[in-house]
């Protein structure tokens, strides 16, 4: 997406009902847009398959970091306790596998967790606590019980006047502009 | 009281047919209106509490463990009972807020955020408590792996490196399960609170969320992965703990019957303390509309069949030591146990863990919150008891009579013990009046959910 400067313009539409913002989405899909985005004030059925969104691919990292996580721990405790300084407990081998695994795996766990974490406000480029939409006026219900959705100025089918027309005829009870989107 | 109650297990998750915003503001404005005196003397009640941790724990750092009533061949008594009871209790947050997440239960969705705080602190309580065991409490990082001078490094096949592993992943794992579910309450009470100070002490929490759907893609991606990952944790956490007991040679420890065991008998004691805490809460916000009886009911159930996987190890613990033939073991399990020093915990353990949780097969004890609270206490205690017969009864008891030893606790032990309690309630009591205990906006995805399927009804 090419950025129009440091400020993305957009107007931003509140639906009453999660219905009505569905509704809309795919009549706007319709006629064109493409850069759409909902803000909601909770998960709505159907809202990423309506905005094409692509399903998210954290779970990838996350599988990389727990098998790197399992591996670390797995080979730290052979380094340190076979390879670096061996500790003869009762004649039992100091490579004891059955025994690493508890580590390894707790391990696996945490450093998945933590990566899925952190990695979620990394792609949502969290945190930023002052964004162009929180000065929108109205915009407080979209943690509450408006759904509003948001079209980028860079959409091809953008003409400031028409979409505030197409909005507010989708039943939008307002329509503002935000400076930024994204 | 009998009319109302009537449909209760197939009654409605949210009672009522309040609008989506009528529900978020009941649910979350406790957190701006005025506080009561009530809550003022929870606070003091709750500090007094803490405050007892804080001199028997420090007492305890500056004196040594001599202070407690800990010694040979009772060297681990009720620290380790502590650490037991307290990250068990945790277990049953993070299986109501994984494992029925990814069950799809809905009536997870009301309780799963103070569950999972129950988690948060129980968890800070019992981690205490090793700490404090090792006496000098400043090494403990030498539990973790660091690249010392000295070369001296963790033995990885001792249960301590074990137990650190699993209980910092266990704490770190549960926390940010539980902040990432709270965000978008947070930016609801930003949007919300008339309060200045709030708006912007709850923003910056809230870290600027804005509800995107771009956002939510990701986000309700690691939400799921984030229950995944806890739900290993459920089992593997008191498995863990229990290997401490099962890898050692102390008769009535070494079973292979032990990391189940545990497993149920943490969610078991989970689920009372859940009861314990939600009765009373639902009461006090009027909460009662989307803590429903039914929610109630639920986990009373769930206490019920808890409760008789943990009475089928009894009695696999006994059968065992009667078929093994180990004169050591039998001699534990038959007398040590239930006739030797400090036996009347043994017996109120049986009578707290195997014939209180019965009277749950029994509607009327799921329907009357009054009385399954007061059930619920006792299997709080029962469960304490137990963690105390397997840790101090066996140790009593070991395989050389002329080490035997009746255990006594001291005036620095009862003081620790309530001191957690205090300092948890504390805890509690500060989450329950700033934080959003009932996750609003699952609550409402619930509720839209639910309009829409009486609608479809209807028509």
């Amino acid at each position: 997406m090419k950025r129009a400067g440091p400020i993305q313009l957009g107007l931003v539409a509140e639906f009453a009902s999660p219905e009505q913002l569905l509704e809309a989405i795919g009549r706007m899909r319709a006629r064109g847009y493409r850069q759409l985005d909902a803000f909601v004030p909770f998960p709505v059925k159907g809202l990423e398959a309506a905005l094409d969104l692509r399903r998210s691919g954290l779970n990838w990292l996350a599988f990389g970091a727990g098998l790197f996580g399992a591996g670390f721990a797995f080979w730290l405790q052979w380094f340190v306790n076979h390879h670096l300084y061996p500790l003869n407990i009762g004649g039992r081998p100091s490579f004891a596998i059955p025994v690493f695994i508890i580590i390894a795996f707790e391990t696996m766990v945490l450093f998945a967790g933590v990566t899925s974490f952190a990695s979620l406000f990394w792609v949502c480029r969290l945190p930023r606590l002052a964004h162009p939409l929180f000065a929108v006026p109205g915009f407080e219900s979209a943690s509450f019980d408006g759904f509003w959705l948001g079209v980028n100025a860079d959409d091809p089918a953008f003409e400031p006047e028409a979409t505030e027309g197409h909005l507010a005829e989708l039943g939008a009870s307002r329509v503002e502009i935000a400076k930024g989107l994204a | 009281m009998a009319a109302p109650y009537d449909d209760a297990p197939t009654g409605p998750l949210i009672a009522g047919t309040r609008t989506d915003a009528e529900l978020a503001d009941q649910l979350l404005s406790p957190i701006w209106t005025r506080k009561s005196r009530g809550w003022l003397m929870a606070y003091g009640l709750t500090s007094l509490g803490a405050l007892s941790l804080l001199v028997f724990a420090t007492w305890t750092v500056w004196t040594g463990i001599g202070l407690w009533g800990n010694n040979i061949p009772v060297a681990w008594a009720f620290a380790i009972t502590n650490f037991v009871w307290w990250i068990g209790i945790g277990h049953a947050g993070t299986f109501i807020s994984a494992i029925l997440l990814l069950f799809e239960q809905k009536w997870r969705t009301s309780i799963n955020r103070f569950a999972e705080a129950m988690t948060l602190f129980a968890v800070m309580q019992a981690g205490l408590f090793p700490l404090l065991h090792l006496g000098r409490p400043w090494f403990f990082y030498w539990l973790i792996p660091y690249p010392a001078v000295m070369q001296v490094w963790p033995n990885f096949k001792s249960a301590l490196p074990w137990d650190c592993a699993a209980v910092f992943t266990y704490f770190t794992i549960s926390l940010l399960f539980w902040y990432t579910g709270v965000i978008p309450d947070l930016a609801a009470v930003r949007d919300r609170t008339p309060k200045r100070w709030q708006k912007i002490v709850y923003g910056v929490f809230a870290l600027g969320w804005r509800g995107s759907a771009s956002h939510l893609r990701h986000y309700r991606l690691v939400y799921g992965l984030l229950a995944g990952l806890a739900t290993p944790l459920v089992l593997s956490v008191h498995s863990v703990v229990s290997s401490d007991f099962a890898i050692a040679q102390v008769a009535g420890w070494h079973s292979t019957i032990f990391p189940p065991y545990f497993v149920a008998g943490a969610i078991f004691s989970g689920f009372a303390m859940v009861l314990t805490l939600m009765i009373p809460i639902r009461r006090v916000f009027r909460f009662e509309n989307v803590i429903t009886d039914r929610h109630v009911d639920n986990v009373c159930k769930l206490i019920l069949v808890t409760a008789l996987i943990v009475d089928y190890s009894y009695f696999c613990e006994f059968f065992l030591a009667w078929y093994g033939g180990e004169r050591g073991e039998m001699y534990t399990m038959f007398h040590g146990l239930p006739t030797g020093p400090n036996c009347w915990t043994f017996w109120v353990t049986m009578f707290c863990n195997v014939v209180v949780p019965q009277l749950f097969w029994f509607r009327w004890f799921r329907r009357h919150g009054r009385v399954a609270w007061v059930l619920s206490l006792l299997i709080n205690v029962g469960m304490w008891c137990e963690r105390f017969v397997i840790i101090a009864l066996s140790l009593q008891r070991g395989h050389l009579p002329s080490m035997w030893h009746a255990y006594a606790p001291t005036i620095v032990d009862w003081g620790i013990l309530a001191g957690t309690i205090g300092l948890f309630s504390l805890l509690y009591v500060l989450f329950l009046r700033w934080v959003p205990i009932v996750p609003t906006s699952e609550v409402r995805e619930l509720n839209h959910e639910l309009a829409r399927e009486r609608k479809r009804e209807a028509a």
